[in-house]
């Protein structure tokens, strides 16, 4: 069972923590929707989280063992990380930039294993992108984009997938489509975290949720018990009113 | 035949492989169409050192003193560019562009203060780039160099094509991404500091190749770079025959020839990414 633990991590930048002193810890899968206002510190917190920056004070690990003292390619091996809005620089085939997902996984040389074939097709069945396969990315829609990198991210099967503002960009349909891929991932026993706009989305896909205010930890729990109008008000700043089921809110704000 | 003509064929071929393998590494590794070798300072680098050379007479005392003194400041440039750079991609470009244009106003001050008109004759002609009158001790002296950085910068396929993705995915896919890119420098600064050394400076050949390789490849960068040593290695090999085959009254240098045959090849470049732009 995947375990995810922070514990007290701060990132100071210029003398300011943007990060402080954050615990929180997951078991087993699930989908952790990470809301806060803009400069809340998500995204430095994901960084810490997938290992790719060292707090300054604690440490995030994974299944007891520290993040920062792990082996890269085992963590790659381990961990999916999506920063937002993902660009590819080059226009090489759609098959080849979600073959790169397997890079941990890959002899230094030569070209992907025949072995591995099988897992290429299966993640680009499961994003949809069958059809776009032998396509440039760089002539791909913002949608179809999106999947392709999502599918990058599958097609290592990592325990963790850490992704940043996953929908931004997207078109209300896309939106959807993605969010249920996510919340497909953690039925299947795959632990994601996302940091999330949407509190509406937040509220109807995720797990948990995990509140940041000002590089602070504001809440941490399910999401049907930890999503209150007060802890809304707290980290946005706004009144907010809740209503509907959990699988069926809907958040809004009153200003 | 193996004294004059074998050498310089030679030559070319080890030139042309650094120049295209370096322009693939550093297009990928900096994921910009335009980078080439002489980005990050190290070919001027080299042709400072060869000027003191000549500035001093050193060239006339001792045959090789032009390729040594070349190859020191090829490292000396690199070593600079390293200091500055090493931090991000945008900072190694900036960094390389700080050296480079440090290292010309060195030569413009050579030439400058030339000790002779023909000092600086000989200055100006050794900086358009040749492979004229070179020996086998020239090869001996720059092989190994080349060799070793052509080593270095052929191991980078992994990391060129997982470097598409930008530095961040690269990073969370397991990439050294900061060890990437003082790889890439390191053998681009040895295998192009000891090519520009003994045959002067010699543009677009580094630039042009990946391009010309790419559309075959499936633009993937890994599999760019041993076709792009190939193609850079015929390509100097034919230039450096047109050097011969073209009659002029003075010797029509490599360097020139390269750049009047790669500037149209630029013009077409930009033509071209203004038709993919939206």
């Amino acid at each position: 069972m995947t375990r995810l633990a922070a514990e007290h991590i701060t990132v100071r930048r210029g003398g300011r923590a943007i990060v402080g002193d954050v615990t929180f810890e997951t078991a087993g899968g699930g989908f952790v929707a990470l809301i806060g206002a803009n400069g809340a510190g998500k995204s430095t917190l994901l960084s810490v989280l997938a290992g790719l920056i060292e707090p300054d004070a604690g440490r995030a690990a994974l299944d007891g063992a520290p993040i920062a003292r792990m082996g890269r390619r085992e963590l790659a091996r381990r961990r999916a990380y999506l920063p937002q809005n993902p660009r590819a620089e080059w226009p090489i085939a759609v098959e080849r930039l979600v073959a790169l997902g397997l890079t941990p996984h890959l002899p230094m040389f030569g070209g992907l294993p025949g072995g591995l074939e099988p897992r290429l097709t299966q993640a680009l069945t499961a994003c949809d992108l069958a059809g776009q396969r032998l396509q440039a990315v760089t002539t791909l829609s913002g949608g179809e984009l999106g999947r392709a990198m999502l599918a990058r991210a599958l097609i290592g099967d990592p325990e963790v997938m850490i992704v940043d503002e996953p929908t931004a960009g997207l078109d209300p349909r896309h939106t959807l489509d993605t969010m249920a891929r996510l919340r497909g991932l953690a039925e299947r026993g795959k632990l994601v975290v996302a940091a999330l706009h949407d509190v509406t989305l937040a509220a109807r896909y995720s797990t948990h949720l995990l509140a940041l205010k000002d590089g602070r930890l504001e809440a941490f729990g399910p999401t049907a018990e930890a999503l209150r109008p007060e802890l809304l008000r707290r980290i946005f700043d706004v009144e907010a009113r809740i209503t509907g089921a959990a699988g069926a809110a809907l958040v809004d704000y009153l200003g | 035949m193996t004294e004059l003509r074998l050498p310089r064929a030679i030559l070319a071929i080890l030139v042309g492989a650094s120049l295209g393998l370096s322009g693939a590494v550093l297009q990928g590794v900096l994921r910009n169409p335009l980078a080439e070798p002489g980005l990050l300072g190290v070919s001027n680098g080299a042709a400072v050192g060869a000027v003191i050379a000549i500035y001093f007479g050193l060239s006339h005392a001792f045959g090789l003193a032009t390729p040594l003194l070349g190859l020191a400041g090829a490292i000396a440039a690199g070593a600079l560019t390293f200091a500055f750079g090493r931090s991000s991609t945008l900072t190694l470009i900036l960094a390389g562009a700080a050296v480079s244009s440090l290292m010309s106003a060195f030569l413009a001050m050579a030439l400058n203060f030339a000790p002779s008109p023909y000092a600086a004759y000989e200055m100006s002609v050794w900086m358009l780039g040749s492979l004229s009158e070179r020996s086998w001790d020239h090869i001996f002296l720059a092989a190994p160099f080349i060799a070793a950085g052509l080593a270095i910068l052929s191991l980078m396929g992994r990391a060129v094509d997982a470097l598409a993705l930008g530095d961040v995915q690269a990073q969370s896919l397991g990439i050294h991404v900061d060890r990437t890119r003082i790889l890439a420098l390191l053998g681009v600064g040895l295998a192009v500091g000891a090519a520009t050394s003994v045959t002067g400076s010699v543009s677009f050949i580094g630039l042009v190749a990946p391009h010309l390789v790419r559309p075959f490849v499936g633009h993937q960068p890994s599999r760019t770079l041993l076709p792009s040593a190939l193609l850079g290695a015929t390509l100097l090999l034919l230039a450096d025959i047109g050097t011969r085959v073209i009659h002029t009254n003075t010797e029509l240098r490599l360097g020139v020839l390269t750049s009047l045959l790669g500037a149209p090849f630029f013009f077409w470049l930009i033509v071209r990414l203004r038709r993919m732009e939206p």
